[in-house]
């Protein structure tokens, strides 16, 4: 699914935000419950308060997944396999989060990403999002 | 009826004021086609979109990113009558143009990332939020009088 140019360009934007990784996660989380409200039934336990201690490391989480998955392009499968068997049988994947993690990558990288990464990394997380769907049926 | 707070026409309005429509149209429209490839189906006599570069230089790609997005600036107009407003176009897109509502989807969402983009820090959660409200508001009316 993604070619070798794709995968650099992912390999190139994860760099780019180096240490901003858990910040993008928790930005991510709360653009997502800010403009999908609906997603915040998946957090009835969660404190959504705008800085909180909870959405900060369940942001950091996420992040270091998606991490794990840019390092392991080549066998997503595998790589995600846990995560894959959590959001079948708990959650529902919907392309909600990659919309507002695509959103914070544009606010931080600007010009920088460009049709070419953007495009890349659209394809990134449409894989990602198949490979944690995986095990529904 | 939509409803929209005092608050979310302001995050509207001060966001659209300081768009360039030519540029914003362009950059998003040939972000649908670079991102979403199948949509190059519905501009066949648009000459060369064999590359991004291609399609961002594209000329005609340019012009129809402006017209589509003046448009939404007609929506903007009349956030209380989207349907009426656009009606006709929704009519053109079913019947002519045979295009399926989720791509409206699509590239509201595209919109709503080059606006990030564009705005940086100042494309606040509340901004996103009233703006994904607006696109998705917009790709409903245009799938209004599909049938």
């Amino acid at each position: 699914m993604l070619t070798a140019e794709d995968k650099k360009l992912v390999q190139q934007v994860w760099e780019k935000i180096g240490g901003r990784q858990e910040e993008a996660g928790a930005e991510t989380l709360e653009r997502m419950f800010a403009a999908y409200p609906q997603t915040k039934t998946y957090f009835p336990h969660f404190d959504l308060h705008h800085g909180s201690d909870q959405i900060r490391g369940h942001g950091k989480k996420v992040v270091a997944a998606l991490g794990t998955a840019v390092k392991n392009l080549d066998n997503l499968s595998q790589a995600l396999s846990e995560l894959s068997n959590l959001h079948a049988y708990n959650l529902r994947v919907d392309p909600l989060l990659a919309q507002c993690f695509q959103v914070v990558l544009a606010v931080h990288l600007g010009k920088d990403y460009t049709p070419e990464v953007h495009a890349a990394f659209d394809k990134f997380m449409s894989a990602v999002a198949a490979v944690l769907s995986e095990k529904y049926r | 009826m939509v409803h929209w707070s005092a608050e979310e026409k302001q995050l509207i309005s001060s966001v659209w004021g300081k768009v360039n429509v030519e540029e914003c149209g362009a950059e998003a429209l040939a972000r649908l086609l670079i991102v979403y490839p199948w949509t190059q189906r519905f501009f066949d006599n648009f000459g060369n979109l064999s590359s991004p570069t291609a399609i961002i230089g594209n000329p005609k790609v340019r012009a129809h990113g402006k017209k589509v997005l003046t448009s939404f600036g007609e929506a903007i107009k009349n956030l209380d009558n989207l349907k009426a407003t656009y009606s006709k176009l929704s009519e053109l897109h079913c019947d002519k143009l045979h295009v399926d509502p989720e791509n409206f989807r699509l590239l509201g969402d595209i919109l709503v990332i080059v606006l990030a983009a564009h705005f940086g820090k100042d494309f606040t959660p509340s901004c996103q939020a009233t703006w994904q409200k607006l696109v998705g508001v917009v790709a409903h009316a245009l799938a209004h009088k599909y049938h």
